[in-house]
């Protein structure tokens, strides 16, 4: 995920300080990731000096002062492109398991043994999202729904695998 | 030997349809207030394996005990009576009996179990309540939606205070939104009573919903617990 976008995203709503928009980083999208303050003012400072945002204002209190950014109309519009940019797909190609799957098939070990572990530990995690999904808000619900709907494409990848288990064995064992 | 506490447990069940073996060594249990997902693939003995434990069908070997009590080798009557006052049934599509308003379809198997028909509306009319179709309950079947129909057979299945829930891909005719709030709403309900769930599923979201899960394959089952 682009933090310098997400973070300019943040700042359309108005100015806000660097720890608010931590906060509301945090909040929004980092429930397994909370963003370093380091990894914040690296960003601002990498935004300013690019022109997407500015300088609102300083207080100085009693600590370190305090800089409020607001986005600028160049911020605007790299928020703008950055939505209407579409994402690569990733197609997950030769991923761990099939390599798994292939080298038990290879070796000789038990490939459907392993596909049943890995569906358990698919569904541990599937059960963990979806109580969470059932005390969430909305916003909660659809973050856990997209990981949901990723581990579930795997599962499924997993089962016809299983279902081809043979066939597979025949193909990829040396003659 | 019985797992320590469990409610409902098979040992050893094989069943065939003539040449064709459904069951080969299915093995199962759970206990009061849990809900455990059967998976597998298509034809790897899922049903077969819910309707022994049900006692719709006669395992040719093996043993199932309920509550202490070997259901094996009770008659068809004392099954059929536990069927009704024990167990509760959801199927993939709810088969209600369309002549019946929603309400009286809930109502049904409290009015079987003798049931005066004033006492058991009321008590329909709460369950529906609690699975938001309280709205449809003077509406027929055919009136309501697919998940609407759904929430009414899941109210029905619960209304006699089951202790053992058998669901078998009760979200298999719905979209994934409204299949997830039927399972919501019958995970919530079925806990809340302490009542088991034996849910058959090939959905995975849908399993997500269960405590554990068994897995069917070639018609032998796998305690996933055990395993990992």
């Amino acid at each position: 995920m682009s933090i310098g976008h997400t973070l300019l995203g943040l700042l359309e709503s108005g100015p806000r300080h660097g720890y608010d928009l931590k906060r509301a980083f945090d909040e929004k999208f980092g429930h397994d990731k909370p963003l370093h303050y380091g990894q914040v003012y690296s960003t601002m400072s990498r935004l300013l000096k690019n022109g997407l945002v500015e300088v609102d204002g300083i207080e100085a209190g009693g600590g370190p002062e305090r800089k409020r950014y607001a986005i600028t109309e160049a911020g605007v519009t790299d928020v703008q492109r950055w939505l209407a940019t579409p994402e690569k797909p990733e197609p997950y190609l030769q991923s761990t398991l099939y390599t798994k799957v292939v080298l038990a098939l290879l070796t000789g070990r038990d490939a459907a043994e392993l596909l049943d572990v890995q569906r358990a530990e698919h569904l541990r995690l599937m059960r963990i999202l979806t109580d969470r999904k059932r005390k969430g808000d909305l916003a909660d619900q659809l973050i856990c729904d997209h990981a949901l709907f990723h581990l579930e494409a795997d599962l499924r990848w997993l089962e016809l695998a299983a279902a081809r288990l043979g066939r597979l064995a025949q193909e990829v064992r040396p003659a | 030997m019985t797992p320590a506490g469990s409610l409902l447990t098979a040992r050893g069940l094989r069943k065939a349809y003539g040449p064709t073996t459904a069951l080969d060594g299915a093995e199962f249990s759970i206990h009061p207030g849990e809900v455990v997902a059967v998976m597998g693939p298509s034809g790897s003995g899922k049903s077969t394996l819910l309707h022994c434990l049900a006692g719709i069908v006669r395992p040719d070997e093996g043993s199932i005990t309920y509550n202490g009590r070997e259901l094996t080798g009770l008659p068809d009557s004392a099954l059929s009576a536990l069927r009704r006052s024990e167990f509760g049934f959801v199927f993939q599509f709810g088969q209600l009996v369309p002549e019946l308003t929603c309400v009286e379809n809930v109502a049904l198997p409290l009015r079987l179990n003798g049931a005066r028909r004033k006492d058991a509306e009321a008590t329909a009319r709460t369950w529906m309540e609690r699975l938001e179709v309280d709205d449809v309950a003077a509406k027929r079947p055919g009136e309501v939606s697919g998940g609407q129909g759904q929430r009414v057979a899941v109210a029905r299945a619960l209304a006699t205070g089951p202790r053992v829930v058998f669901a078998d891909e009760p979200t298999g005719a719905l979209d994934s939104l409204n299949g997830e709030r039927v399972m919501e709403l019958l995970t919530d309900a079925a806990r809340s009573t302490n009542a088991a769930v034996v849910l058959v599923t090939h959905e995975t979201r849908v399993a997500a919903y269960s405590d554990r899960e068994i897995v069917v394959r070639d018609r032998r089952s796998r305690d996933m617990e055990r395993v990992v």
